[in-house]
């Protein structure tokens, strides 16, 4: 293992920011953390780097316990939100600087910075200063830094939250490549739910200072194990309703109730029905699909698709769907939803499996 | 509210212009309907909150003219021009109430304090704030604060224009959903002419009307998040709308159609008169391109899955594009083949869209 947290916490006078977390994350591999504002991810990253101390427990990195290792003596990079550079360094000398601190003679310094910048594709840059940068030529320049470093963890903290959204796109799909070189473990922190499935890799969901799941991003995007789970990963939100289950019976409030057998396994009682946005739509694809109504609220075009804000009895859900419908507020439409697209959760937000 | 007119605007930040590069605007022209939603989308540097700021009155265009209905209103100041203005981080009275917040434009006017106690009471409501009205503003999550922000400027009736800088920037990606929905809700009750800048896309293209795509101090395209998305009228749009882009291939014209990496494209009308000299480049979005066993073959170097959808990076005799496939839809292993749907594939030369007939 990488990198492993045993009962790691992280309290500040009486506010606990991380709940005791145990998780080892696989050595090599790109690791996604996300969680919305202020659910921790730059407190852990800090205790990951050795910036900040743990209220208890352990961090090991490479079976050795490194918790009371300080930073200078850890191999690590890492890159925040702000692009920080030395303002009075050319980029050649901002990417160097690492090289320098370990003293490594000239040559090799220069063929290194070349490699990494061409790389980062901001070689014609080398002779300018940081200031005279775009936002996103900035942020090549810390991330060639980090990359020259050769750290055994880099720690990338929302490094292209402050970046231009196409800029962000271009990057976003280099990072992962850049790093898988270099065998670096990496942990990249967001709140987006579309930047952890492009950058692929390891994803773990964080909630309220607890890592709620952590997995290959694919699988716990598809499958949630817990309703806070699913909603991190859910942009547009997590679709909720719901609903009791007696026998075959699925009662909504509101008197819409449907028939299925697809439910047998599970126990009578009160669930919560989880869905994508995605999954919510306009026409019925099977025979079996429920029928839904709701009223609209508004609707968003976005140039190809259709977000549909629709008041239901239960709550506002969005419809999120190919090609361009232009309801009006107050119009009431009718919503198809396959079973087989929903996630089905206790009243402690566990997910239950139906079959 | 105002119609807001933009009349031949050029702006340079240097006193003595002449080069062309030297202007931050080239040459806009503008007319922003009287409660409407508008944006303007574009990358940093593109010129758009020079724009803004033209219109609220903190710079003086270089040449040009600004109208509010048919006033010229080109050298009046910001507090001339009734404007309420939103920023990417909430402005708000700290030590304040959201009340006192809310009331304080009112104040300023000298409004009859029964007066502001209903306006602020209805703004409240508008904006579910009405729980809140007695706490201090200090006290409330980003998107309360720019609600305070909001608010400010919907209690005045003297406002001629609302503008938002990248408003939504500090917001949690799920309180953006509801704010946006809500700001949407909003104007279409109060009717004001709302301006939202921003280089975001979904934000620009789910708030607005028209959306003016700004590149290099130009306006590009002015239109609906249809035609911006159908009908790209320069590459950078095709570009910078849609995620991944419009794919821009190099291609060759034989008798008024292009020809990729060997293959004769379909169009849905064939080009007539173009000057071969220039940049000619074939325009079709990733959504445009179908898995066909009667098209043409393709390498694939990858598949990005996204959930929802896959992205196939795909390569034709070193010419890299990316094709969209639908969750659910399967993916052959072996031999690929795609075609370019007609009426979506367009061609651009030196970057403009090159006249073909409507689609019928």
């Amino acid at each position: 293992m990488a990198l492993e947290f045993r009962d790691l916490s992280k309290k500040e006078y009486d506010v606990t920011l991380i709940a005791p977390i145990s998780l080892k994350l696989k050595p090599g591999i790109f690791n996604t953390i996300l969680g919305p504002t202020l659910s921790g991810k730059t407190t852990l990253l800090r205790l990951m780097a050795g910036l900040d101390r743990p209220t208890s427990g352990e961090i090991w990195f490479k079976e050795i316990n490194v918790t009371n290792l300080p930073v200078q003596k850890r191999n690590v990079a890492m890159v925040y939100q702000q692009f920080i550079n030395y303002p009075s360094m050319s980029v050649f000398e901002n990417i160097a600087s690492p090289l320098r601190v370990k003293k490594i003679p000239e040559n090799e310094v220069k063929s290194r910075v070349n490699k990494v910048a061409e790389l980062l594709k901001i070689s014609p840059l080398l002779d300018r200063r940081p200031t005279e940068l775009s936002g996103g030529q900035q942020q090549r320049t810390a991330l060639a830094r980090a990359l020259t470093k050769e750290a055994e963890l880099v720690l990338l903290d929302e490094p292209l939250a402050n970046l231009d959204y196409k800029l962000r796109e271009e990057l976003r799909e280099e990072l992962p490549r850049l790093f898988e070189e270099s065998g670096a473990t990496v942990v990249y922190t967001t709140t987006e739910p579309s930047e952890a499935l492009l950058l692929g890799g390891f994803s773990a969901t964080l909630h309220e200072g607890k890592i709620t799941q952590y997995g290959l991003t694919q699988s716990v995007y598809k499958d949630p194990i817990s309703l806070t789970a699913a909603k991190i990963f859910s942009d547009p939100p997590l679709n909720t309703v719901k609903i009791e289950k007696n026998g075959e019976g699925i009662y909504l409030n509101g008197g819409v109730h449907w028939k299925t057998k697809k439910y047998s396994n599970i126990p009578n009682g009160n669930y919560t029905l989880g869905f994508r946005a995605h999954h919510l739509k306009l026409d019925p694809s099977n025979a079996d699909d429920l029928k839904l109504t709701g009223e609209v609220l508004v609707t968003e075009l976005s140039g190809s698709e259709s977000f549909v804000h629709v008041k239901t009895n239960e709550k506002i859900w969005v419809v999120h769907t190919h090609g361009i419908y232009n309801f009006q507020q107050g119009d009431t439409i009718e919503m198809y939803l396959s079973l087989s697209n929903c996630y089905v959760f206790d009243t402690n937000g566990s997910r239950v499996y139906a079959d | 509210m105002a119609k807001v007119r933009l009349q031949q605007i050029r702006h340079s930040y240097n006193a003595d212009a002449g080069e062309k590069t030297e202007y931050a605007l080239q040459r806009i022209n503008q007319v922003w309907e009287d409660g409407g939603a508008y944006a303007l989308l574009g990358p940093s540097g593109c010129g758009k909150t020079t724009l803004l700021n033209i219109v609220s009155g903190l710079l003086h265009p270089t040449e040009g003219k600004v109208f509010f209905d048919n006033l010229d209103m080109t050298l009046t100041t910001p507090d001339q021009r009734n404007i309420a203005q939103i920023f990417q981080f909430p402005v708000v009275y700290d030590t304040m109430t959201v009340r006192d917040n809310l009331a304080f434009p009112l104040r300023n006017r000298k409004m009859e304090p029964f007066e502001i106690e209903e306006r602020v009471k209805t703004v409240a409501e508008m904006l579910d704030l009405t729980a809140l009205l007695d706490k201090r503003a200090s006290g409330l999550t980003a998107d309360g604060k720019q609600k305070i922000s909001l608010g400010r400027g919907l209690v005045r009736s003297d406002v001629n224009i609302m503008m938002f800088d990248e408003p939504l920037t500090v917001i949690d990606p799920h309180l953006k959903w509801q704010l946006r929905s809500e700001l949407k809700q909003l104007h279409r009750r109060v009717g004001f002419t709302m301006v939202y800048v921003t280089h975001d896309q979904t934000e620009a293209l789910t708030f607005a009307d028209k959306v003016a795509v700004m590149f290099e101090g130009e306006v590009v395209q002015f239109g609906t998040p249809e035609e911006l998305f159908l009908r790209p009228n320069h590459t950078f749009v095709g570009h910078f709308i849609g995620s991944p882009g419009m794919n821009l291939l190099p291609c060759e014209l034989d008798g008024g159609f292009p020809v990729f990496a060997g293959n004769r494209i379909k169009l849905a009308a064939p080009i007539t008169q173009i000057n071969t000299n220039k940049k000619i480049e074939l325009g079709v979005r990733p959504e445009f391109i179908k898995i066909d066993e009667n098209g043409f073959s393709i390498k694939v170097n990858r598949i990005d899955d996204v959930g929802r959808y896959r992205i196939v990076k795909a390569e034709c005799l070193g010419q890299n594009f990316n094709v969209y496939v639908p969750e659910g839809l399967e993916i052959p292993t072996e031999n690929l083949r795609v075609s370019f749907d007609p009426q979506h594939t367009h061609v651009y030369c030196d970057g403009w869209l090159q006249n073909e007939k409507e689609p019928a």
